[in-house]
């Protein structure tokens, strides 16, 4: 049989491991998604003792390599990583035979969770066979030998999620009203370089650091001087937690929704991941399995829970709106959708619009990428639910694709900010 | 459509300042200057032909001769395309829907609900105190453009529609969803010889279909509705076709198509001085995403470039000396090609045309003009080929008939006997094929959702008002080609839309356009990995090669040189005429086609029926011919032909539907009184499972008609998403009928986890099959006041599933205890397990008898709910009606299971099946593999690639049939007939 295009050469070999030498040699890159929590997330890799890499490239010709080597009925998100991966190794100028890409699995019945095979299988085809992957997952899905996650590198990592939260919601909050253009995203860098030191010291996770920080860092974007009575329209932002977070994946949409006067709220990924944990609590509710994995899981929930008052009393303390708490969103969903439902977002995102609408941001975005399969049911297929238990809901839902046109979706939310503002 | 509408009148309140609404779309460009007392002083209405900035100010300076007097108007802009204009002009901006509510309001107080077709946009407002609005999602085309599409495909204006859609009889029913869905059901009516009039009523059926389904999603349209756009403007019965189905007398209020414009006028605040607006206008900059290379540097390139391909010609011969011919006769999409050649396979005349809706008189009149002017040629034999080929053997009796991709492979090898690899584009169809070995090695066909095609190019050349050769003439002098990536048809008009918006010149879009078809086919259908992946001896052909731009733009995208034979566009009949030669040489005494008599004396003419031969009702189009023959299509089985029952022995679709309609079940006198269940999704696995424990535990268990076309509509209008798989949209028209009989309780449980699947990492469920009872929880209105048993279950913990049924049922049930669901249980599983094998057993007999009568075996895999034959389109009697035996993945990937051979994430068990069917097709050579993915399931993206490769790494063929709401058995027999041709089956002689 002729080599076929779609597929790789007979009998590949298993894939390259990312072994203990290489965590000397190598450098691991990081395909983008929150630009403030990732800044924070390589810092910690470096702590642990990796050599790590923000990609920042982006553009049509980060879409246009992702068509040429993944399916084109698959997601968009994975699309834009393996794209943005492959055109980094290309153009990047990274030594390629001393480079390892991670990229995190999730597990479940979405189909995120074969990101990684369709990863490794596009770079044994554009020829990049011998550049490990790694997967960064808390189930232990794959061995690494040379990327340990142990109880230090989570909780580095767990801080930077905390602080890159804090400082997404106060930057939020502050930028559209801010008095000198400029000055949030400033305050934001300044104190990227500062926890960034701190990581380097080996403190920035510390509980203690944690609490003095958090509070110092909310009151600073507090502090901004800022006009309170610009008028601003406030729109939430939930959906997929890749177009969600990445402007690469959703196009730039909060700066478009910033030149439009709006105000953004983007939910943190704290409660995602308290949510992602929650699942095996759930399930062992509904389904049984190990008691093991509940009373693991149940602990996680537990830290999770920990970090959660951090930051809360760090927001109250400079006089922000509270938003709601994991436990809150839990049972806002009560009578509306299962807490079973858990593949992709799941209820979370339907909890998530239901806080929205009730807290301020009645307008509210649902962005997925085209034919998103958990946001049939919990996007799409809930926001009838939600408008019913709140009416005065505003909401949009925006698919992404590599060829979907900005125009179509910019009118579309000229349509929502249309209506939003009449209200 | 096209004509100018101009409405004015004089009289104007003196000294207020005029107000102008500006509405720029995508295809035209409206003016209105309404005055005080609501009446218009000026409207204009435009088609701009992608001409945005010059249209725009065109009409500003005819405003301005209008009223000389008006120094400074209040201007607003709207519309998609006017976004780019209002930004670079600095003017008000105020989206088109809005717009539309401030005119509604003014002009029309009182309305409750407005529904806007335009050119590209479909939108429903809902004015009132809670205003809510929604516009068509980007995946769907039931719009203004959709209609001048399908007008087009019936050779009509679209101003002319109405007329014929009035004076249809019959209607039929063609998919709604999006505008590529409808075309290819559209087309294999026409074929057939459907009535254009029939299908005009179809066309506006479809829209409003299309519109009522994504756009109220399930709220109620009643009370005052008013109807704006062209499209409802200028068609009547479209305006009938959503009177009838939202049950409503709406109105079509005078100026209709301007109330954008209108609400723009009303709306605007600011004073511009038009006339230096015009200018200002003219000046807008182009932008965008420029390609920096164009397709030719210069006249020196282009000519070497023609020079090279001018070089590869047919070898003529002359007809006037010929004695003996053979015809090959592609009736096509939407064209109709005939090849001539002579004994030595030289080419004695072509013929290429549209088919203009009916191929028939085109192939009648060629053939007598044939006889008459060569009358010493004697027409041997000949073969027709392509979506046409049956109505035309039978009309004809052409003796001979072919698949096509065997057809072009026959034209591609004459031309080079060494090709190994042909890439054909036509009006419809991308076909490529890897020769090896002087026979194909495999095939990739472009789905329906993925046609990049010629039809494609010519709809834009014609929406921008040039011709097909116009158009690629200008994209030859472009100097900067749009980048419109490589998406379907739907998007790319939004594509379009959005370079038009930056200013692109037509130049520009149409090389453009033509890099996109290339991109389309490369990376959609082919995807290669190099170019070396094609292979050395390149051939392309089909229509749509004949444009040097695309040419050009694949040699440029594979740096590459190939071979475009001069007669690229009638390839297919030219291997027909070849094949029919070869056929010919080996059936000396085949009867030649209709002679010169039995033409004169030909006649055609169609009827419907409907057959009432099973549940199915298809609705048939019945061809009869002067010559005696008849021919039927639009069935989906033999039946209405042979009379004959379909025979199912071999087709375990069919048998597993038997088994599942068999299992037992109690009747009127149930002491727990009846309970519904939903047909479809997992269901289709698991009822053996949940209709004994129901039926243990007392109730009488009702289950959802299969196979009823009726269902799907009963709940299209419930359906919040419309790009979810068309398997978890007939659920809603499931539960609606259930609910329809008045049942109280329906039982669906949520189950994110499946059964275990032999050698697979876990087992779930997709989220589409583990999470659809909650969707339609919250979206069936019915459901509201029923008790619907839709609680999270799953299967592994006996022990936990009975805690959690007796918890489900104890408030509405109390007599039930928890004794009684624990042997409900137990009993459950046990049917599950004997339902299991069974299917094991009767694929064991299936596979048993096909060898003993040495037929070859089809793994039909799929899901378990592709054996519905609303769902699969009856694709598994198709096969058995060529011959094979058919036999579903559940019963062979026993015999394969594993895991040490995938580089996927093995943890849906669904996928556990067809990644072992796969591999027990690999070691079976008397079995094919063929794999059945629902549009839109982005699991199957995976799953497809991944069967694909353990195949080919087989040496096996893979095919993908995908199926959506569209019933086209023509798109699957082509795949099949090119399995079966490339596996060197036979198919049983008709």
């Amino acid at each position: 049989m002729s080599v076929c295009s779609t597929s790789v050469p007979d009998n590949s070999p298993a894939p390259p491991v990312f072994t203990e030498a290489m965590k000397h040699t190598h450098t691991i890159l990081m395909p983008a998604m929150l630009p403030l929590h990732w800044r924070l997330l390589r810092a910690a890799f470096m702590q642990c003792g990796y050599r790590a890499e923000l990609l920042r490239n982006t553009g049509q010709a980060v879409v246009e390599t992702g068509l040429r080597y993944v399916h084109n009925d698959i997601c968009y998100p994975a699309l834009l990583v393996v794209g943005q991966v492959i055109h980094a190794l290309e153009h990047g100028g990274f030594d390629t035979d001393h480079v390892a890409v991670i990229i995190s699995q999730t597990a479940g019945g979405c189909r995120a969770s074969n990101y990684i095979y369709l990863l490794r299988r596009a770079l044994r085809t554009a020829g990049f066979g011998h550049v490990p992957v790694i997967s960064l997952n808390v189930q232990g899905m794959e061995e690494n030998p040379g990327f340990r996650i142990d109880l230090h590198m989570l909780r580095n990592a767990l801080a930077a999620m905390v602080y890159g939260d804090a400082m997404m919601f106060a930057a939020n909050k502050q930028r559209p009203r801010e008095l000198t253009p400029g000055s949030t995203d400033a305050l934001a860098e300044s104190w990227l370089q500062r926890l960034e030191q701190l990581y380097a010291e080996g403190k920035a996770h510390k509980r203690r650091t944690m609490r003095r920080l958090l509070p110092q860092i909310m009151q600073d974007f507090a502090a901004l001087p800022v006009d309170p009575g610009r008028p601003t329209v406030k729109v939430g932002i939930v959906g997929e937690v890749y177009i969600k977070y990445s402007a690469l994946g959703n196009d730039n949409l909060e700066a478009f929704l910033a030149e439009q006067n709006c105000e953004c709220m983007v939910p943190g990924i704290l409660h995602f991941l308290f949510y992602c944990v929650d699942t095996y609590v759930v399930d062992f509710r509904l389904y049984g399995g190990r008691l093991k994995s509940l009373l693991s899981n149940s602990f996680a929930m537990w830290v999770l829970g920990r970090q959660e008052k951090l930051l809360r009393a760090a927001i109250a303390s400079a006089g922000f709106p509270l938003p709601a708490s994991y436990a809150e969103l839990r049972a806002s969903v009560a009578g509306i959708v299962g807490l079973g439902n858990n593949m992709g977002e799941g209820w979370l995102l339907t909890a998530e619009m239901l806080e929205l609408a009730n807290h301020g941001y009645p307008n509210i975005i649902c962005v997925q990428p085209f034919g998103c399969l958990p946001n049939h049911i919990v996007g799409r297929g809930m926001i009838n639910r939600v408008r019913k238990v709140a009416p005065h809901a505003n909401i949009l839902a925006l698919d992404y694709d590599a060829s979907s046109s900005s125009v179509n979706r910019e009118n579309r939310i000229k349509l929502m900010l249309a209506t939003a503002r009449q209200a | 459509m096209n004509a100018e509408i101009t409405d004015n009148s004089a009289g104007r309140a003196a000294n207020a300042p005029l107000r102008v609404g500006l509405d720029v779309g995508s295809t035209t460009v409206k003016v209105a200057v309404p005055g005080e007392g609501g009446e218009m002083l000026h409207t204009r209405y435009r088609r701009h032909r992608s001409l945005v900035r010059e249209t725009v100010a065109d009409m500003l300076d005819e405003l301005c001769a209008e009223f000389p007097e008006a120094e400074e108007v209040l201007l607003a802009v709207s519309g998609s395309a006017g976004i780019g204009i209002a930004e670079a002009c600095d003017l008000p901006f105020v989206q088109e829907v809005y717009a539309e509510k401030i005119a509604t309001e003014t002009l029309n107080p009182g309305t409750d609900a407005v529904i806007e077709l335009g050119g590209e946009d479909a939108k429903m407002l809902f004015p009132g105190p809670h205003f809510d609005a929604r516009m068509n999602d980007s995946c769907a085309g039931g719009t203004g453009a959709f209609i001048d599409r399908m007008a087009g495909l019936l050779n009509a204006q679209p101003e002319e529609l109405d007329a014929l859609a009035a004076r249809s009889t019959t209607t039929y029913t063609i998919a709604s969803r999006c505008g590529v869905f409808a075309k290819s059901d559209i087309q294999p009516l026409l074929n057939q010889g459907a009535a254009r009039e029939d299908l005009a009523a179809a066309v506006f059926s479809s829209v409003a279909d299309q519109a009522i389904a994504s756009l109220a999603r399930g709220r109620t349209i009643s009370g005052k509705v008013l109807y704006l756009g062209g499209p409802l403007t200028f068609q009547s019965c479209l305006r009938k076709c959503f009177d009838d189905k939202l049950h409503v007398q709406g109105i079509c209020p005078p100026n209709s198509l301007y109330y954008v414009a209108i609400g723009c006028a009303l709306y605007a605040n600011r004073a511009v001085r038009p006339a230096d607006l015009a200018a200002r206008v003219r000046r807008v900059p182009a932008r965008g995403n420029a390609c920096p290379y164009p397709l030719f540097r210069n006249d020196g390139e282009y000519e070497a470039f023609r020079a090279r391909h001018a070089a590869h010609a047919v070898p003529l011969g002359t007809p006037g000396q010929a004695r003996e011919a053979f015809i090959g006769i592609d009736s096509g999409s939407t064209t109709i090609k005939i090849a001539l050649i002579d004994a030595e396979g030289h080419l004695l005349d072509s013929f290429y045309e549209s088919n203009r809706g009916n191929p028939i008189p085109a192939v009648r009149d060629y053939l007598l003009r044939l006889y008459t002017r060569y009358p010493q040629c004697r027409l041997r034999a000949g073969a027709a080929t392509g979506y046409g080929e049956e109505l035309i053997r039978h009309a004809f009796r052409i003796p001979f008939g072919v698949v096509e991709t065997v057809a072009h492979f026959t034209g591609a090898r004459h031309f080079l006997p060494n090709v190994d690899f042909i890439l054909d584009i036509g009006g419809q169809d991308i076909k490529c094929m890897r020769i090896r070995n002087g026979a194909i090695d495999n095939i990739f066909l472009n789905e329906a959702c993925s046609s990049g095609c010629g039809s494609f190019l010519q709809t834009f050349a014609e929406q921008l008002g040039y011709t097909v050769e116009e158009f690629a003439q200008l994209g030859l002098q472009a100097e900067a080609p749009v980048e419109l990536g490589s998406r379907c048809t739907v998007f790319m008009n939004s594509s379009v839309k959005q370079a038009q918006r930056d200013g692109a010149c037509v130049a520009d879009i149409s090389a453009g356009l033509s890099r996109s078809i290339i991109k389309n086919a490369l990376y959609k259908v082919i995807r290669p990995t190099g170019p070396d992946d094609l292979g050395k001896h390149i051939v392309v052909q089909g229509g749509t090669f004949l444009n040097d731009c695309v040419l050009r733009a694949f040699e440029q995208e594979m740096r590459l040189q190939v071979i475009r034979p001069n007669i690229a566009g009638i390839m297919g009949a030219f291997g027909a005429a070849l094949y029919a030669r070869e056929q010919f040489r080996q059936q000396p005494n085949t009867p030649p086609p209709a002679g010169e008599e039995e033409l004169q004396a030909f006649r055609h003419s169609t009827r419907s029926a409907v057959c009432g031969r099973c549940t199915n009702r298809c609705r048939l189009t019945v061809n009869s011919f002067g010559n005696g023959n008849n021919y039927i299509s639009g069935n989906r089985c033999e039946r209405p032909v042979t009379h004959a029952a379909p025979a199912d022995e071999l087709n375990l679709c069919r048998r597993k539907l038997r088994m599942l309609a068999e299992l037992p079940r109690r009747g009127d006198d149930a002491p727990l009184g009846p309970i519904g269940i939903p047909m479809g999704l997992n269901i289709y696995e698991l009822l053996p499972f949940w209709q004994c424990l129901l039926t243990a535990l007392g109730f009488r268990v009702v289950t959802g008609p299969a196979d009823d076309r009726g269902v799907f509509r009963l709940g299209q209008n419930s359906i919040p998403d419309d790009t979810v798989c068309f398997p978890a949209k007939m659920m809603h028209g499931q539960v609606r009928w259930l609910a329809s009989r008045g049942l109280r309780h329906i039982f669906y449980p949520c189950m994110t986890y499946n059964v275990r699947e032999e050698g697979a990492d876990n087992c779930y469920n997709c989220p589409v099959v583990a999470y659809y009872p909650e969707v339609l929880a919250a979206n069936v209105p019915e459901l509201a006041s029923l008790c619907c048993h839709f609680t999270y279950l799953g299967l592994e913990d006996r022990g936990l599933l009975t805690d959690r049924l007796t918890a489900m049922f104890g408030p509405h049930f109390p007599q039930i205890r928890r004794r009684d669901v624990k042997a409900a249980v137990a009993a459950a599983y046990a049917a599950q397990n004997a339902y299991a094998q069974a299917v094991r057993d009767a694929g064991a007999d299936i596979l048993q008898q096909a060898r003993r009568l040495g037929k070859h075996i089809v793994v039909l895999a799929g899901r378990p709910y592709h054996i519905d034959p609303r769902i699969n389109h009856g694709i598994d009697r198709l096969i058995t009606g060529l011959g094979a035996a058919v036999v579903t993945e559940d019963a062979v990937a026993h015999l394969a299971a594993g895991a040490a051979d995938l580089q996927v994430l093995n943890q849906w068990s669904y996928h556990a099946r067809l990644y072992a069917a796969a591999r027990y097709v690999c070691r079976h050579a008397d079995t094919e593999f063929v794999q059945l993915v629902s549009f839109g399931c982005g699991c199957d993206a995976i799953t497809a690639d991944e069967c694909r490769r353990l195949l080919e790494n087989a040496g096996r063929l893979y095919t993908q049939i995908k199926i959506d709401d569209i019933d086209n058995p023509g798109a699957a027999k082509i795949r099949l007939r090119s399995l079966f041709a490339a596996a060197g089956i036979r198919e049983p002689l008709h």
